[in-house]
């Protein structure tokens, strides 16, 4: 009854043409260049890891990994630490301007990163955090922090209000409050928040790219060096992009029954 | 149920409040500092009041051309995506498998295409689209077409059109299937009872309660397409000629290729108050919505 007609075709074709795009660069990582130019075929025909082979052990290559990892991970951690008990205080509370306050965190999550990227770099270079993960940890908190407060805002409101004052009535503090029930209680908000945060850092470029410079690079920065005087590295580049998908295909797993209401922002 | 007014409140969104007030009030001071000045390099600078705004708020001057090209182009953009993408995303959401291994799957590859990189979506569309190396460019050129992304701009609006689809239409998909899911069993029985078409089922009663989330998707796909950079920069690099240089790619060719720090920087204004105001629009229209709904929004 709440379904359309045809629909196992509708979805299957969506998939197929999601899917498409993706297998074309896993296909493309596999071959060696010189396949890869002169005849066009839909599978490797000669397979190679020779593209993987480069990145594992070229130093400059990994780091890159790593440094994405770092800052995507600090980001995640500073965000949810200071965005959970700003939910709490826009679910239970009214305060003064506290309307306005939740509408100036919306629209910093809108602004576009271009307006920042000149000025970020500016303000991270005085303050002698430029080259470091710090830095574009920071400056992501600019969309993740208010992404966080929002999501983690739909999930406390769906705590019903009388555990809080059950636990002050049986004599709890409220960081004792905060910690031993509220944020068991919504857990699973915290993961999907985390998973946001995670996942805006790690798609995000042009700050991380500003913000950087050599020893933090990011490998969306890395990937460029492909291009070289000979031409395009095609393979090694198809390899870099697939090996930044799979730490995103990873994270989705874990948090697939939560995907949808995460996305309408804890709104649903 | 009501909020209590506490202003003691405020100590723990101070936090909050402080991070995003550093990554976001003093570099926007910054933005303003430039905007009302000239400079001739060596870091000296002069004061130039309205100038930069008033060039560029006037189409016969070269920035201001620039810049109202570039925002029409850029519209123009987030109409055609939101007219594929939301549609497309409903009809989608309407088709998911209802149980089973198979509605994880289905979730998992459709918020594939959202955590891959932006740069890499871009690269992953730049080979895909190529008439040598490409698979879409090779078939398109195989059946007839004479399809080259680089050299023709219909071409390269397709290109980035498709990408565009192929990146968000999952965002719509899935909050369009997060609504749906929210909608009890016994509508639909009733429904059945009253002998309701497939059409009136729709139209009765999934369209008024995906209601919120689609203006939670119309907006935020009409935000994130009107900053779009990374994918289009990858791809086209704004070309060929201008075709797609929408107004943050034009923001940096201007900010960081010529480093013209004034213009850009009244530029950056500008934008931001198209944007605040597009977001105050949202804002008030949510808060109307949340205001409609039952005291408890509760678990989907």
């Amino acid at each position: 009854m709440n379904t359309i007609p045809g629909r196992r075709i509708i979805i299957s074709a969506f998939l197929v043409f999601l899917l498409l795009p993706i297998y074309w660069l896993v296909n493309m990582s596999f071959k060696t260049n010189n396949e890869i130019v002169t005849t066009m075929t839909l599978w490797p025909h000669s397979p190679t890891l020779e593209n993987y082979v480069t990145i594992f052990t070229d130093e400059s290559w990994y780091s890159g990994y790593i440094n994405s990892l770092k800052y995507v991970i600090i980001n995640t951690v500073i965000s949810i630490s200071v965005a959970l008990p700003a939910a709490y205080a826009f679910s239970r509370y009214r305060f003064l301007g506290d309307k306005h306050l939740f509408f100036w965190l919306l629209s910093n999550r809108m602004a576009p990163a271009a307006v920042y990227a000149l000025p970020f770099f500016n303000l991270y270079s005085a303050i002698n955090l430029f080259d470091t993960p710090w830095a574009v940890a920071l400056a992501h908190c600019i969309f993740n922090v208010p992404l966080a407060v929002w999501i983690l805002e739909g999930f406390v409101s769906s705590v019903p209000r009388e555990i809080d004052e059950t636990a002050f009535l049986d004599g709890y503090s409220f960081p004792r409050f905060f910690v031993k029930i509220l944020i068991p209680l919504i857990s699973s908000g915290i993961g999907v928040a985390a998973f946001f945060c995670f996942m805006f850092s790690w798609v995000e470029l042009l700050l991380a790219r500003t913000l950087t410079s050599v020893a933090a690079k990011p490998i969306s920065a890395t990937m460029t060096r492909t291009v070289s005087a000979a031409g395009i590295d095609w393979g090694l580049l198809a390899a870099a992009g697939v090996l930044t998908i799979i730490p995103g295909a990873l994270v989705i797993w874990f948090v697939r029954n939560y995907i949808a209401r995460g996305f309408a922002l804890g709104r649903v | 149920m009501e909020k209590t007014v506490d202003q003691k409140a405020w100590f723990l969104v101070l936090p909050v409040f402080l991070i995003v007030a550093f990554s976001a009030v003093l570099p926007l001071m910054t933005v303003v500092n430039y905007s009302v000045q000239d400079t001739f390099g060596n870091n000296q600078f002069f004061w130039n009041g309205v100038g930069w705004f008033k060039e560029l708020l006037d189409p016969n001057t070269d920035l201001g051309e620039r810049f109202l090209a570039s925002v029409w182009r850029n519209l123009l953009f987030s109409a055609i995506i939101l007219a594929i993408e939301v549609p497309l995303g409903i009809v989608v959401a309407l088709s998911m498998p209802r149980q089973g291994w198979q509605v994880a799957a289905c979730l998992v590859i459709l918020a594939l295409p959202l955590l891959i990189p932006w740069n890499v979506v871009g690269t992953i569309w730049q080979i895909f689209g190529r008439p040598d190396i490409g698979l879409l460019g090779y078939v398109l050129n195989e059946i007839g077409l004479n399809y080259n992304y680089v050299s023709n701009d219909l071409d390269a609006w397709f290109t980035v059109v498709l990408m565009d689809v192929w990146h968000w239409t999952s965002l719509v998909a899935l909050l369009c299937y997060a609504g749906l899911k929210s909608i009890p069993d016994a509508y639909y029985q009733a429904a059945q009872i009253d002998g309701a078409s497939r059409w009136a089922v729709f139209k009765a009663i999934q369209l008024p309660k995906m209601n919120r989330v689609l203006l939670i998707a119309v907006l935020l796909r009409f935000m994130d397409s009107f900053m779009i950079y990374t994918e289009p920069f990858v791809v086209t690099g704004g070309g060929p000629g201008n075709s797609t240089t929408f107004v943050s790619i034009e923001l940096v060719k201007i900010a960081l290729g010529q480093f013209d720090l004034g213009k850009a920087a009244a530029l950056s204004l500008v934008y931001n108050l198209i944007i605040l105001i597009v977001c105050w629009i949202f804002y008030t229209v949510m808060t109307n919505a949340g205001a409609e709904r039952p005291a408890k929004g509760g678990i989907a």
